[in-house]
């Protein structure tokens, strides 16, 4: 991510995030997506991940939270304090955790809503095709009510919504959240192919660090409010700390809970 | 029978007229989980519009309408603009007691303005009489069933197929993830609020061209509540019907049994239909999923 590389789509330069005027949830916090990739951003609970999405996409603020300091530059342009829906406008669209589909409107209406922002009514036909297409599920149910859909298939219209704006990055809050496992694959596989086909860049927030890595180009790990690793996919699945930390295995494959405890290894960006 | 069918028709266009005041309340309540308690007060300042404009300044009736429904939705939108909007992210029960302040206020103002005495001036609706067969209708009652219709009628068409309409249903399911499509929060509740004061208007003219304008109007307010209730909260259609069951309970009632009975008996029956059906005839279910 660095000299000659064409400038990165979406940018957090050393970004603060205040909630309620006193509490500091993100401490200078930087990260760079570049245009095409697919980003992870990982941590454990509390490190600010959600946040980090929330500050970009403008949804801080029904939330009494404020980019206190720091800018955020998406294509070149300024984007903190945003209104939400000049963001989206913008190309930026956040996929909300918990999937959070509308449960009264049917399937379609949802996708409806997704395409809220694109004020041509034209295309909206092909666009919902295209939806029905990745997810061939939520074609089968178009005329049910989201709220009687599986969790599957929910966060499958909730992707579907996301695909109806066609953004240009798409803010992604723990996709593969209370998912079986082939759901997780599903899911993961279809955000490789909209990566692909539609030319969307994603940022990817993940609890799952294994899967989040094996599709992402590039990631970040989040401790209290700021990176304190990044590297390529692979650099980061190579690296001890990530391994043991985040992906549960150290040099000698699985470890019980017991040495865990015996041998509290500190972390060493820690130090 | 003709006295059965001058009730009908009596309590039918009553009953509209609560419909369209209830579909104003819907309108706000769908978009925002608001319970506007000024939707009778704005039933009031629709009364009262139309009264200034064709009675005191002198305007052709069809002006006058036009002109009753742009100062009421202007109105509105200041409401929304000025009182809601600061609260957008508060808690819901903060925006409800606002209506309620907001109820006194749009009452005190209309009173101040044209004081409390009934004010009565030359129908706009058609003054003749309908006569069907053995009973005499008020053509002016009769020819606003009609008009209510088709406008509750498009209210229901707007939710159901245009953006902002799919966008307010969004909202009042998930307002943090109608704002993440992009979905402009202050605008859909200015269109609400808009919509609201023009079915409420709508409602206002027609009363005041069939009763008259009186301070009174206001107490439609409270028949409003068993009207959305009874027919769900959230549906349009539910506030055509339960206008329609309301209107015509009070004239029979009334009639039958007995004049004072007929105020209490829609009360009586909107706890009974709860029993049977919690959320209103047409209301939307909690969604579990088990």
């Amino acid at each position: 991510m660095t000299g000659a590389d064409p400038p990165p789509l979406l940018s957090l330069n050393n970004i603060e995030v205040l909630y309620d005027d006193v509490i500091l949830v993100l401490r200078g916090l930087s990260l760079d997506v570049a245009e095409g990739q697919i980003a992870a951003l990982l941590g454990s609970n509390g490190a600010g991940k959600t946040t980090t999405l929330k500050a970009t996409s403008g949804l801080l603020y029904v939330e009494d939270g404020e980019v206190s300091d720091g800018t955020i530059v998406f294509d070149g342009e300024e984007i903190q304090g945003m209104d939400a829906h000049r963001i989206v406008e913008r190309g930026i669209f956040q996929v909300l955790e918990g999937r959070r589909v509308f449960e009264h409107l049917t399937v379609r209406e949802n996708l409806l809503a997704g395409a809220y922002t694109r004020s041509a009514r034209r295309g909206l036909e092909a666009e919902t095709d295209k939806v029905y297409e990745y997810f061939p599920a939520l074609a089968e149910r178009r005329g049910q009510q989201a709220g009687y859909l599986s969790g599957g298939e929910q966060q499958m219209l909730a992707l579907g919504r996301a695909l109806m704006a066609s953004p240009r990055l798409l803010l992604l809050d723990e996709p593969s959240l209370g998912l079986a496992p082939t759901l997780v694959e599903t899911i993961f596989g279809a955000l490789q192919r909209i990566n692909r086909e539609e030319a969307t860049t994603i940022l990817l927030v993940e609890q799952n660090a294994r899967i989040a890595l094996s599709v992402a180009d590039y990631g970040y790990i989040m401790e209290g409010g700021r990176v304190v690793l990044e590297g390529s996919a692979e650099e980061l699945t190579a690296n001890e700390d990530v391994k043991e930390f985040y992906l549960g295995l150290a040099e000698a494959g699985r470890r019980s809970y017991r040495d865990v405890k015996h041998y509290r290894r500190r972390k060493r960006w820690l130090s | 029978m003709d006295i059965f069918l001058q009730l009908t028709v009596s309590g039918l266009s009553t009953g509209m007229i609560y419909a369209l005041a209830a579909a104003g309340f819907v309108v706000i309540y769908k978009a925002s989980d608001v319970i506007n308690f000024a939707q009778g007060d704005l039933l009031l300042l629709g009364t009262y519009l139309i009264f200034f404009g064709v009675a005191q300044v002198g305007l052709p009736w069809s002006l006058g309408v036009l002109v009753t429904l742009l100062l009421a939705v202007a109105v509105a939108l200041a409401v929304e603009r000025l009182v809601l909007r600061p609260l957008v992210g508060e808690p819901i029960i903060s925006m409800i007691m606002v209506t309620i302040g907001l109820s006194s206020v749009l009452r005190g103002v209309t009173g101040a303005i044209w004081g409390p005495n009934p004010r009565s001036f030359d129908s706009f609706l058609p003054a003749g009489d309908i006569v069907l067969g053995p009973a005499t209708l008020s053509a002016g009652r009769v020819l606003s069933i009609p008009i209510a219709l088709a406008v509750l009628a498009g209210l229901g068409l707007f939710f159901r197929h245009t953006r902002d309409g799919i966008a307010m249903r969004a909202i009042a399911d998930d307002q943090q993830a109608a704002l993440s499509m992009g979905i402009s929060i202050p605008r859909v509740f200015g269109v609400a609020w808009g919509l609201a004061a023009v079915s409420a208007a709508l409602g206002g003219i027609m009363l005041a061209g069939i009763v008259g304008v009186s301070p009174n109007v206001a107490s439609i307010g409270l028949r409003v509540f068993p009207v959305v209730i009874l027919g769900g909260l959230d549906s349009i259609a539910g506030a055509v019907l339960g206008g329609a069951v309301i209107g015509l309970l009070e004239v029979y009632v009334g009639f039958y049994v007995g004049h004072g009975l007929n105020l209490v008996v829609p009360y009586v029956v909107l706890v009974l239909v709860l029993m049977v059906r919690p959320y209103g005839l047409f209301g939307k279910e909690v969604i579990e999923r088990v």
